[in-house]
């Protein structure tokens, strides 16, 4: 009995021991946690795509826990629903998601833009680039061989005809494809917007119109017909600044004068606007 | 001084504990897919190795040795190094969040590792000083640290490589992890010979 006793009893002790530091360490060491953190992580969506401008889910939930400024509608993947919850729990003030979608542009597809070169490397729109700048005429264009196709999370890009294009009913907007593009091709724009530039080109006219029918010659023209003075040529390629833009009585007026047709009108309404319609 | 350096050596080379004693594979294994996450493993394996060397070393000699409990090493060993863990998770995850984070999982982990109770255990049986026992530990860490950047230096690799069907995943790690575990044997004999 004894020695059962002796073996049982340091061995507790010790157990003891080891237990009352650890209670005494957790008493001390606790880490005040806001309750509202676990909720508010669990309505956000979880893609860590960092377009609120935080570092992740996580980031943008701790945020607002710690400050009550912070705004409740910047997580556009996530949307109106998303924002209300969030207002619910912090009880604030719902406001509204400007929902955005991808868009590319670029509409250099193999029948409007050449190949110079046949490349054979990796493939990945990276790697290409980084051989003389892809293997088309164009080198600001799209090199067509999916990095951002496979960043999707939502696989709402696919190539057709050399280059990439946006789904708009399956894109929740996030931006991890603006990232990926090598050439920055990829913008996000507000899901009501009706008219996108879709090329990219920053060279003069002359040489542009050689390596693509489909590219923006710089010619002006659209800055001259647009009556809301929206349109801009910068570096020769036509920028439009969508807060000017009021998709204005004379509506496309700027992509039915455009000489080369690389303004156009785009449906852009995403998949949370489909869903709210329906 | 020249036993302590050859006690550190042959701990970090000869007897590295992952490819010569096969101890704290499950890490080895499991964390060495990225070179970040390998080297806070690696970092937290050094310090839970020096910290259970220092608490568990008086135990054995004052408290078990002269009662004759000789034979309550390993549990007591067990109970001890898992409450150090879990004070070290604590500590942590008070004063630097951020380190508490990315090692996340890994932490707990340890509690289980038998490296570490290995390297506890094998200090008593070749019966160092306490000092030696430290040394010891520490090379066992850094033996443990160095297994784990070859490691994912050579999986990293790996992953860039065109890898037969058959062998992708832990088929291709298991070879690799032999092969790494071979370039070791190299180094037998070759301490005891620098200081002869």
């Amino acid at each position: 009995m004894t020695e059962i006793l002796t073996a049982v009893i340091p061995v507790v002790i010790i157990g003891i021991i080891c237990a009352a530091v650890l209670v005494i360490a957790s008493k001390l060491m606790a880490v005040k946690e806001d309750e509202r953190f676990p909720k508010i992580r669990e309505c956000l969506p979880g893609a860590n795509c960092g377009a609120c401008g935080y570092a992740g889910c996580d980031g943008y939930a701790k945020a607002l826990c710690e400050s009550d400024s912070t705004p409740t509608n910047l997580c556009v993947p996530g949307a109106d629903a998303v924002s209300k919850q969030l207002s619910e729990i912090l009880g604030v003030e719902f406001e509204d998601v400007i929902e955005q979608v991808a868009v590319v542009h670029c509409a250099g597809d193999c029948n409007h833009t050449q190949d110079r070169v046949e490349y054979r490397g990796i493939e990945s729109c990276a790697a290409a680039k980084l051989l003389y700048g892809g293997k088309g005429s164009c080198t600001y264009g799209c090199l067509g061989l999916g990095d951002c196709m496979n960043a999707c999370p939502k696989n709402a890009i696919y190539i057709k005809d050399g280059i990439a294009h946006v789904n708009q009913r399956e894109c929740i907007g996030c931006g991890i494809c603006t990232k990926t593009c090598p050439n920055h091709l990829i913008s996000l724009v507000a899901d009501m917007e009706k008219v996108v530039v879709t090329c990219s080109n920053k060279d003069k006219g002359a040489v542009t119109r050689k390596v693509c029918s489909n590219g923006c010659i710089g010619c002006k023209k659209c800055e001259r017909v647009c009556p809301s003075k929206a349109i801009k040529v910068v570096d020769n390629v036509a920028v439009i600044d969508y807060s000017k833009c009021p998709n204005c009585d004379d509506f496309g007026i700027c992509a039915k004068n455009c000489t080369t047709g690389c303004i156009m009108i785009s449906d852009l309404s995403g998949i949370h606007r489909f869903e709210k319609e329906v | 001084m020249t036993k302590l350096i050859v006690i550190l050596l042959s701990a970090v080379f000869i007897n590295n504990y992952v490819l010569s004693r096969f101890l704290g594979i499950c890490p080895f294994l499991g964390v060495s897919k990225k070179l970040d996450s390998a080297t806070g493993m690696s970092l937290a394996v050094i310090f839970v190795m020096l910290m259970a060397t220092a608490v568990t070393y008086p135990i054995q000699k004052y408290l078990l040795d002269p009662n004759n409990l000789g034979y309550l090493q390993t549990i007591v060993f067990i109970l001890v190094i898992a409450a150090l863990v879990q004070l070290v998770e604590i500590v942590l995850k008070r004063y630097v969040p951020s380190l508490h984070k990315s090692l996340g999982v890994y932490l707990p982990l340890i509690t289980t590792n038998c490296a570490v109770l290995g390297v506890t255990i094998l200090n008593i049986d070749e019966g160092y000083t306490f000092v030696e026992a430290m040394v010891n530990s520490l090379g066992s860490g850094l033996g443990f640290f160095l297994a784990m950047v070859m490691f994912s230096g050579v999986r990293s690799t790996i992953e860039g490589s065109d890898v037969p069907k058959s062998f992708q995943g832990l088929p291709i790690t298991l070879v690799a992890a032999a092969i790494t575990s071979l370039s070791f044997l190299g180094f037998g004999g070759v301490i005891e010979n620098l200081f002869a």
